[in-house]
């Protein structure tokens, strides 16, 4: 198993350098530059600040000097917001999007999981279809519906929460957040759930284990949701990548300073190396929850072995 | 029974704390929406309005805004020019501090200007200096920072000396780029001199936290001269990128004014917030260019023709909510002692405009069999697209064929910034400061921002003649009738509206005076 993690890390290094230089590439395709704007620049100031950040040279030295900085743990600075460099603006933003990222999708994990199971043991009665109601609702209507919704009733009318910003942290600040960014995630682990519940409590094993006189308690919590948590730990893989970097729509309308907004933001402002900091941080997640799956794999199913 | 007792003491920490917080310490906190973060609080690395409202509060310059954004003596306690209009002496306020108690001293403004314009501070605004001697060769690398025509008297006497009497000077030193920093504090820190805790300032504040994205924290300076004046303890500045949210934080209290609004809903803000919605005109304009060197747009007829038939009452009215006036001119009005010049049918009632728009475009042989074709490139925005569509819709009439393209800022700019192909594009501008160069310069030959690409050696002769002038009245006299030249008869730029600033501003606050320039320092606020 260890060589296995091990032999998987080896393997994110070209991965992540094939990304890096795809990326590098495909981003200066793009039509204008970072110090396009409203306000034009003389030519004479514009070219003062290619070279300062080394606009001015040939794109593959430019890419030679991002890789060698990378390697040396330099992201650079960011070309629009100059005080930071893009290091300090993930140290800065990433806590805030994965505290609220993580919280959604424990909660999406929980709320939906335990949901699902429950529409699965009442399939087609009343509570699999209020379950299968919300899970619908939840999934289609938008995070930019619920948020502002979210303000007008608890901020503006009930007054038991503020309508945004970050309040260093305070809990009353994240309730909105969380909800709105958990909601569309439990409902898809509710349907996932209860889809999966449903064929796993169909399968022989537990027939079997019902044959042999289990409680109804040891049969679904011990036997079935093991076989029924394949699917959900597929999905949570990518899901934990995405909530866990953060989402433009939720921090902007609830003003919260996390990361999430750089990577549409930055791609906007050209700011290309806030853009390279983004992909290489979504990409490392992305590996690593990729990994985690595999290994979780292992653990639930007995049939996995990495050897 | 743990979970009450732990519910129970977490009330009780509560309540002494909100106890502690309301009572003793009754200091005056201003929550202050501000619509983006500033790209960096270095004086000499800015570029927006939203830096310039932050800046202001924690520097001074030699010159500042007072509350309705007229000029004053700022760090200069007093200047004279001398006869030629050319050499400029500021006495610094005696005993003036920085943030860290050291005198601020004519050598801080040496330093920073020279700064400003070296080309490895790559500053956006380093043409704030382009009148003083030497600037624009040292930023363009053909000579020495210290080549600079500044220098320090004596610990509180700075003098500069211009290349040309310069009449709009003192408004450009209330701009922030000419801000000093403290030259000690910067060869210390470098770059990281402008951090919370390292930031030291000449202003009524001093910052205090930075978080990107959730707030900017200031504090009353105790050094400012004036401090004892200055009622507001704590400033946050917090930006506002959601207009939506911003407003209903400023309904729930979380915010006690904001820059911005969602003007969409204009009448409904209206009537929720009454008098505490502030409306008028700004110095900016919000114009489209033809390209001037290239056929048919060349031909200022045909240009004039299409500016004529559009219904900028309708734009003002429909698409913008009134929150934008309808423009003739590229300068607009509210610049003392500035006669602006409108194109001649601003008063013409628009249905003869169509009719004369007509005549003009069949004269040119274009009718149904030969109809107009037109693009329209427009930056990303949901005003800029029913604004190009309002005008598509109002050309059609005419025989005018118009498309769209819409692209991202970045590509936009990009594409008129080289000079690309366009028919038509629309830009904006914002006064720098309050004078009427600021606009006109755009129609210069080979002015970076003079997308339209027009060149007229009467208008260039003019705005030389204007830089020469030996009396404020000559000089306006001359930027007046370049104006009348370049936009009301050559349309250098197609002005549409104006600008208007539009603030929500609570009640609680005293002190805010409405003004052009849309400038309220916080140390003139108070709040109750």
């Amino acid at each position: 198993m260890l060589r296995y993690v091990l032999r998987r890390f080896l393997t994110a290094i070209p991965t992540l350098f094939v990304i890096v230089t795809i990326s590098f590439f495909l981003m200066r395709l793009a039509p204008g530059g970072p110090f396009n704007q409203e306000k034009g620049l003389n030519p004479v100031i514009k070219a003062n600040l290619e070279r300062v950040f080394h606009l001015d040279q040939p794109l593959w030295q430019q890419y030679l000097l991002y890789l060698n900085n990378l390697l040396h743990g330099n992201f650079g600075p960011s070309y629009n917001l100059p005080d930071f460099t893009v290091a300090e603006l993930f140290a800065d933003g990433l806590p805030i999007s994965i505290q609220l990222g993580g919280s959604a999708l424990v909660l999406a994990l929980v709320l939906g999981g335990m949901l699902g199971i429950v529409a699965a043991l009442y399939q087609n009665k009343p509570a699999d279809y209020a379950v299968i109601a919300t899970a619908t609702a939840g999934s289609t209507i938008p995070t930019f519906v619920i948020a502002p919704l979210f303000q007008l009733f608890f901020a503006l009318t009930l007054k038991w929460v503020p309508v945004g910003g970050w309040g260093d942290g305070a809990f009353v600040n994240k309730i909105g957040p969380v909800l709105t960014l958990m909601l569309p995630q439990l409902a898809i682990v509710a349907r996932l759930m209860r889809g999966s519940m449903i064929e796993s409590l169909r399968s022989h094993h537990i027939r079997t284990a019902r044959a042999l006189g289990l409680s109804e308690y040891s049969v679904v919590i011990k036997h079935a949701l093991r076989g029924a948590l394949l699917p959900i730990i597929s999905y949570a893989g990518p899901a934990a990548a995405a909530l866990l970097t953060g989402s433009i729509i939720v921090e902007s309308i609830f003003a919260i300073p996390g990361v999430g907004r750089y990577f549409v933001e930055a791609a906007l402002n050209r700011d290309y190396t806030l853009v390279m900091g983004t992909v290489v941080v979504i990409a490392i997640f992305t590996i690593v929850f990729n990994l985690i799956v595999d290994i979780l794999y292992a653990v639930v199913d007995p049939r996995v072995r990495y050897d | 029974m743990k979970v009450q007792h732990s519910l129970k003491s977490w009330l009780i920490g509560c309540s002494l704390l909100a106890m502690t917080t309301t009572g003793a310490f009754a200091e005056v906190v201003y929550n202050r929406g501000n619509s983006a973060d500033p790209e960096s609080l270095d004086p000499h690395k800015t570029s927006t309005v939203y830096e310039a409202n932050i800046l202001r509060d924690l520097f001074m310059g030699l010159m500042v805004q007072d509350a309705k954004a007229q000029v004053q003596p700022g760090a200069a306690e007093s200047y004279t020019v001398s006869p030629d209009g050319k050499t400029w002496t500021f006495k610094l306020r005696h005993g003036a501090l920085w943030s860290d108690g050291s005198p601020v001293t004519a050598d801080d403004f040496v330093f920073s200007w020279r700064r400003l314009v070296d080309p490895a501070t790559a500053s956006e605004y380093a043409y704030m200096l382009a009148p003083v001697v030497n600037a624009e060769d040292i930023t363009a690398g053909k000579m020495k920072p210290d080549q600079l025509a500044v220098k320090a008297i004596d610990p509180e006497t700075f003098e500069v000396t211009l290349k040309a009497a310069t009449p709009y000077f003192l408004e450009m030193l209330t701009h922030q780029a000419t801000y000093p920093v403290s030259k000690a504090n910067v060869e210390k820190l470098g770059a990281d001199f402008v951090k919370p805790g390292n930031l030291v300032s000449n202003g009524a504040y001093v910052l205090k936290e930075f978080v990107p994205n959730d707030h900017i924290k200031a504090v009353k300076n105790d050094k400012f001269y004036d401090a004892a004046n200055v009622k507001i303890d704590v400033v946050n500045f917090i930006p506002t990128e959601d207009r939506s949210t911003a407003m209903k934080r400023f309904e729930a209290g979380e915010l006690d004014s904001n820059d911005d609004m969602p003007t969409e809903q204009l009448a409904d803000i209206k009537s929720k917030f009454g008098d505490e919605v502030h409306i008028g005109p700004y110095l900016g304009t919000y114009y489209y260019v033809f390209k001037t060197d290239k056929k048919p747009w060349d031909n200022a007829k045909l240009r004039q023709a299409i500016s004529e038939a559009i219904d900028r009452d309708y734009l003002a009215e429909k698409v913008w909510q009134n929150t934008m006036i309808p423009a003739y001119s590229f300068v607009p009005p509210g610049i003392t002692g500035y006669e602006t010049r409108t194109t001649d049918y601003a008063e013409k009632s628009q249905l003869d405009r169509e009719d004369e728009a007509k005549k003009v475009l069949a004269d040119l042989g274009y009718g149904p069999d030969h109809p107009l074709k037109m693009e329209i490139h427009y930056n990303t925005s949901e005003n800029h697209k029913n604004t190009a569509v309002a005008i598509q819709e109002q050309l059609k009439p005419l025989g005018i064929e118009v498309s769209l393209v819409n692209t991202d800022t970045k590509t936009h700019y990009g594409l008129l910034e080289q000079h690309g192909d366009f028919d038509v594009a629309r830009a904006g501008w914002i006064a720098d400061y309050k004078d009427p160069e600021n606009f006109l310069a755009l129609c210069k030959t080979g002015t970076g921002n003079n997308y339209a690409l027009y060149s007229n050696t009467d208008y260039d002769g003019l705005m030389a003649k204007a830089a020469a002038a030996a009396t404020p009245e000559d000089r306006m006299k001359a930027l007046s009738d370049a104006e009348a030249i370049g936009v009301a008869r050559d349309l250098c730029v197609m002005p549409l509206l104006y600008y208007s600033y539009h603030d929500l501003v609570s009640n609680k606050l005293k002190g805010w005076e409405d003004n052009v320039m849309d400038v309220h320092p916080t140390r003139f606020l108070s709040k109750e």
